[in-house]
């Protein structure tokens, strides 16, 4: 008890520094948790999310790490109002210091920057009700019948587009609902909205969504459940999209938190090798936290503190690097891009504008391949014909004829998928029993 | 005041993580017995030279997605300073991310999952369906033997012996009845210890005879195939059956009995005459292994290129083998050269249900033969 009394001594003065910063956040709930439910949290993303054994490989793996001490994470926040953060117990005061000041960084973040405007800020408690739904499917249809069936959902989760036509139809037709009677619903089955959908032949990106919409084998239940993980992936999207630069925004927040708390010896050199830790570069990939601080920094040195609280607020990380990540930056962090040559890692290109291209590039859709929906009603037998925007680099083909049978799964009919192979137009097809490939003209 | 909390809750009843991993390696189970065949010639395991831990390549375990290929992806990564064009970060299969084997191409990539296993779960996971065919119960005089077995549980006993499902359950026991705020205090009185009994087995009374050519025309491959059986043979067979004794020969024109270690490890050169190891294990039961009191069983593995003047006395000594074994069996190892007049086509002249012949083409084929010689009877 002793310790949370010091605990919340701590938090109550950084929390002033950081209002005196101007920091604008969400009321925050810090809970002290063992290392089990910390790294539960960060496989699932989520304390109150369903149960799937994906989860519980990556809990596995992360916990792993953690057990033989080769990762830590120190501290888990959760964006919804008010704002929950796990710390690790066994954290050392200085440890819970330097996270406390970084969670109220990413609390202003996700408060503040225009991404998250439509995030639902009581996800804990929605995907706690889907938790409970999915529990109940499982009671009721059979666990491995409802494992199964995640497992194809989870497959496509990430096709998703937060903007799409379809849902905003549905918006519109759920408040007209609210207003009228409770059996508008029987109007549906009348002029039902999606056999017109299915004629139209407009590119869709929701690919979750427009299986869940327009599926004609799926149960009810089934329905469901894609639409719970479809708003599920809707709440990550935003997360996914500034990764880079809220990372940036918190570890920027905690140096300049840290330096204001009165700090013994001792603590100055556990804070600097703990802060060297997290900034510490990484040759196989960018280390989110090291490249947001240095561009914040950046941009602050060169047209003033407010001009930081202005991007955070409007950029994703697309555009926090393609603006602001100069040739200095590039050169002083000496970044690089690297391919596979021959059997080799080999550092290919140095040039400024190339590095920079290249994370923008990957960082397209948040880094997975934007897949489209041409046509629900394909060869006039209702089949799935899905078109991959081919932006230079080619799918993983394994992974690829792998997916497609999932999304059989969930079609119901032959699945499609046109996609470049060696500069070739290739359609994959999987029909429930094989797979087949063929080539195709160019269709422009 | 701040405008926040800070709290601990009691977190232990949080199982989800828990839960779910083991569902996860519950898959990898499933995985590992779908690639049983694979994995049982997979080199590491039969190297693994006493290791009791093994790292088993599993298929499928994967969770598929649309993704692009890596390795033909540009990635972007931080130097600490000077890094120059050219520089070599890694190679495949080293640390580099994304080393994933086969990309494009008509070879399925190679995205292994590594799980860890332990020899014994694995040859567990082979017995659930082998065993000793035809096993009869040859002791005259009741002849038993001693084993130990865990059957009770007991509020003293050995530390290293405490039962710690039951331990718990008393603890959660008398904590839920004292109506105590943690559950999980454990105390002295709820600890149970296993305590076991020494019960008394018929011996199964067996004896396998593993015989193996050494003999120049066994190439690696071949060499490596036979040992590859017998090795899980032996580990099966001492994991369910009490004392089973194995004799191990190993002939090229001549026959000598040898010890584990040898017949695993040592190679030999020379012609091929099999009948001279048939007759070795022959005396050997004559003298050593009363048929009426021993159920035997006679593994032999061989290329099939034999002396072909001595293929006719082989036939004449299996024939003789099965006279007093309760089952025969030959595993023929094709190679890469191709031998017309093998001892196989010989052997297709016997006409007895004890008799068990495999041939045995490539890695997978162990698994098969394993079958095939140890399969159960209903």
């Amino acid at each position: 008890m002793e310790e949370l009394a010091y605990l919340e001594k701590t938090a109550e003065e950084i929390e002033k520094i950081a209002s005196n910063f101007g920091l604008d956040f969400f009321p925050i709930r810090f809970e002290i948790c063992p290392a089990e439910i910390i790294y539960t949290f960060g496989a699932y993303g989520m304390p109150t999310r369903f149960s799937h054994w994906t989860f519980g490989k990556a809990y596995h793996k992360m916990k792993t790490q953690y057990d033989y001490n080769l990762s830590r994470i120190y501290e888990l926040v959760i964006n919804t109002n008010p704002c929950y953060a796990f710390l690790l117990e066994g954290n050392s005061l200085i440890q819970n210091k330097l996270v406390i000041a970084h969670v109220y960084g990413h609390s202003d973040f996700f408060k503040n920057n225009w991404h998250f405007k439509n995030t639902n800020r009581q996800m804990l408690e929605t995907m706690s009700v889907h938790a409970q739904r999915i529990d109940e499917f499982s009671f009721r249809y059979g666990k491995e019948k409802v494992e199964k069936f995640l497992d194809a959902v989870l497959s496509i989760e990430e096709h998703i587009d937060p903007f799409a036509e379809w849902i905003k139809e549905q918006k519109a037709e759920k408040k007209v609902k609210d207003v009228m009677t409770p059996y508008d619903d029987l109007w549906q089955e009348i002029n039902p909205i999606k056999r017109e959908k299915e004629k139209e032949k407009k590119p869709e990106k929701d690919l979750l969504g427009f299986i869940g919409y327009n599926g004609r084998y799926l149960e009810d239940w089934q329905r469901e459940i894609i639409f719970m993980v479809r708003e599920e992936m809707e709440y990550f999207w935003p997360q996914l999209k500034t990764k880079i630069m809220n990372e940036g925004w918190a570890a920027y927040w905690h140096i300049r938190i840290m330096r204001e708390l009165d700090l013994t010896e001792v603590e100055s050199i556990e804070y600097a090798k703990l802060n060297a830790q997290i900034l510490h570069p990484s040759r196989y990939s960018i280390n989110p936290y090291l490249l947001g601080l240095k561009i914040f920094e950046d941009i602050e040195k060169r047209y003033g503190r407010e001009m930081i609280f202005e991007v955070r607020e409007i950029d994703s990380d697309q555009s926090f690097l393609r603006n602001y990540l100069t040739k200095e930056l590039v050169e002083e962090l000496d970044l690089y891009n690297f391919q596979k040559v021959g059997s080799e890692w080999r550092v290919t290109e140095k040039a400024w504008e190339k590095v920079r291209d290249n994370l923008v590039l990957t960082l397209n859709n948040c880094g997975f391949p934007y897949i489209e929906v041409t046509d629900g009603d394909y060869a006039k037998n209702g089949e799935l014909y899905l078109k991959h925007r081919f932006e230079g680099i080619e799918l993983d083909i394994y992974y690829l004829e792998k997916t497609l049978p999932y999304v059989f799964e969930l079609w119901g009919k032959p699945v499609h998928l046109e996609t470049v192979v060696d500069r070739k137009n290739v359609l994959f097809t999987y029909n429930g029993e094989k797979h087949q490939r063929k080539l195709i003209e160019k269709s422009g | 005041m701040g405008n926040f909390i800070i709290s601990k809750e009691d977190w232990s009843l949080h199982r989800k993580g828990e839960l779910d991993k083991e569902r996860h390696q519950q898959k990898v189970r499933e995985a590992i017995k779908k690639n049983l065949p694979e994995i049982l010639s997979d080199e590491a395991i039969i190297m693994s030279d006493g290791k009791k831990i093994v790292k088993v390549p599993i298929r499928s375990i994967e969770q598929f997605r649309f993704r692009y290929d890596l390795n033909k992806q540009k990635h972007t990564g931080q130097g600490s300073g000077e890094t120059k064009v050219g520089d070599v970060l890694g190679k495949d299969g080293s640390n580099a991310k994304g080393d994933k084997g086969k990309g494009a191409g008509d070879m399925p990539g190679q995205d292994y999952y590594e799980a860890e296993v332990s020899i014994d779960e694995l040859t567990e996971i082979l017995l659930e369906d082998l065993e000793l065919p035809h096993l009869k119960n040859k002791s005259y005089d009741q002849i038993k033997n001693e084993s130990y077995e865990f059957r009770d549980v007991r509020k003293k006993g050995l530390k290293g012996n405490i039962d710690r499902k039951k331990t718990v359950y008393e603890a959660l026991k008398r904590n839920l009845l004292k109506n105590r705020e943690n559950l999980f205090q454990i105390s002295d009185e709820d600890l149970r210890y296993k305590t076991w009994e020494i019960v008394e087995k018929p011996d199964s009374n067996a004896v396998v005879i593993a015989m193996m050519d050494s003999s120049g025309s066994m190439g690696p491959f071949e060499k490596y195939i036979a040992r590859t059986f017998f090795f899980w043979l032996v580990r099966i067979l001492k994991l369910k059956y009490q004392n089973v004794e194995i004799v191990y020969l190993s002939h090229h024109t001549e026959a000598k009995e040898v010890s584990e270690k040898e017949f695993f490890t040592k190679g030999e050169s020379g012609g091929t005459r099999c009948s001279s190891v048939y007759q070795l294990a022959l005396d050997i039961i004559k003298h050593r292994y009363n048929p009426n009191l021993y159920n035997l069983y006679a593994f032999h593995f061989s290329d099939g290129d034999n002396l072909s003047s001595d293929n006719e006395l082989c036939l004449k000594l299996v024939r003789e083998l099965l006279n007093v074994c309760n089952l025969v069996g030959y595993g023929e190892i094709e190679g890469p050269y191709y031998y017309t007049a093998t001892l196989k086509n010989e052997y297709k002249k016997i006409n007895n249900s004890n008799f068990v012949m495999v041939t045995i083409k490539d890695k997978i084929g162990v698994y098969q033969a394993l079958k095939a010689f140890l399969k159960k009877e209903n």
